[in-house]
């Protein structure tokens, strides 16, 4: 049995770049706070903060969802559009759609999604243009 | 590392404090926090030319410890409180970010530890 149980979600509006990382560092306080270990908490901030500043930059404003258990955090995306195109161009290295405005602001090298992935245990994209980009990102708490 | 190694090597100024009295493990030097992002470190120290606000907000969340600001940048008086309430040192060095890298690295200061070790 689970007795730790936290769910919470979290509104991302696009373009807010004012407040973007301030959902990744709730999430980050929690898990602080709850006792789980610091490679752990800095895996889940990264892959929170790219997919906060994601949401930012590219969507038209969507919400992270946050299931935290004893075995594990899993990080629940969906936005309101506008889907990506080509997720295998997406998930490439280096491969980004940024304006210079962002570019200035010290982000948009094209390493957010790909990143994620390297960071969460589990990962998945799903993309439909016009509808929306849904993401799970799954991280052990006791990884192997 | 210490703390107070890196701000001697720099001949660094402390604009937010205090200086961590842990070792300081490794380093990184951008003006990208999308690569800074890409290479989580533990017990870290950036060096960057950067000095707005999602400097702090990216080093918090990645428990950068000390951010070094390079060629003499002085960030406003909101982001040296950011990191007062994160709890990250700010220092200040004349030095461009290629001479300061190198001479934390020349003391032996490394880039890269194992991930997720």
């Amino acid at each position: 049995m689970n007795s730790l149980a936290y769910h919470e979600e979290f509104p991302v509006e696009r373009g807010d770049f004012g407040a973007a990382g301030e959902v990744s560092a709730k999430i980050k306080r929690t898990l602080k706070k709850l006792g789980f270990p610091g490679s752990i908490v800095r895996r889940v901030s990264v892959a929170s903060y790219e997919v906060e500043l994601n949401l930012v930059i590219h969507s038209l404003g969507g919400k992270i969802v946050a299931d935290i258990t004893e075995d594990d955090v899993t990080l629940t995306i969906a936005d309101r559009g506008p889907g990506i195109p080509d997720l295998a161009l997406a998930m490439s290295e280096g491969w980004s759609t940024a304006s210079e405005e962002v570019r200035m602001l010290g982000f948009g090298a094209g390493m957010g999604l790909p990143n994620m992935k390297r960071n969460a245990d589990d990962f998945d994209i799903q993309s439909e243009v016009g509808v929306g980009t849904k993401i799970m990102m799954r991280f052990r708490a006791d990884p192997q | 590392m210490k703390a107070s190694e890196i701000v001697r090597l720099l001949d660094a100024d402390v604009l937010a404090g205090p200086l961590p009295d842990e070792e300081i493990l490794t380093a990184c030097g951008s003006d990208m926090m999308s690569d800074v992002l890409a290479f989580p470190k533990e017990r870290m120290v950036l060096l960057t030319g950067l000095t707005n606000p999602h400097t702090v907000r990216t080093s918090e969340l990645l428990d950068v410890q000390i951010i070094v600001f390079v060629r003499g940048k002085l960030p406003s008086q909101e982001v040296l409180e950011m990191a007062e309430d994160a709890g990250i040192c700010i220092l200040s060095t004349k030095h461009t970010l290629y001479e300061a890298s190198g001479l934390l690295y020349s003391a032996g200061l490394p880039g890269r530890l194992e991930m997720h070790s």
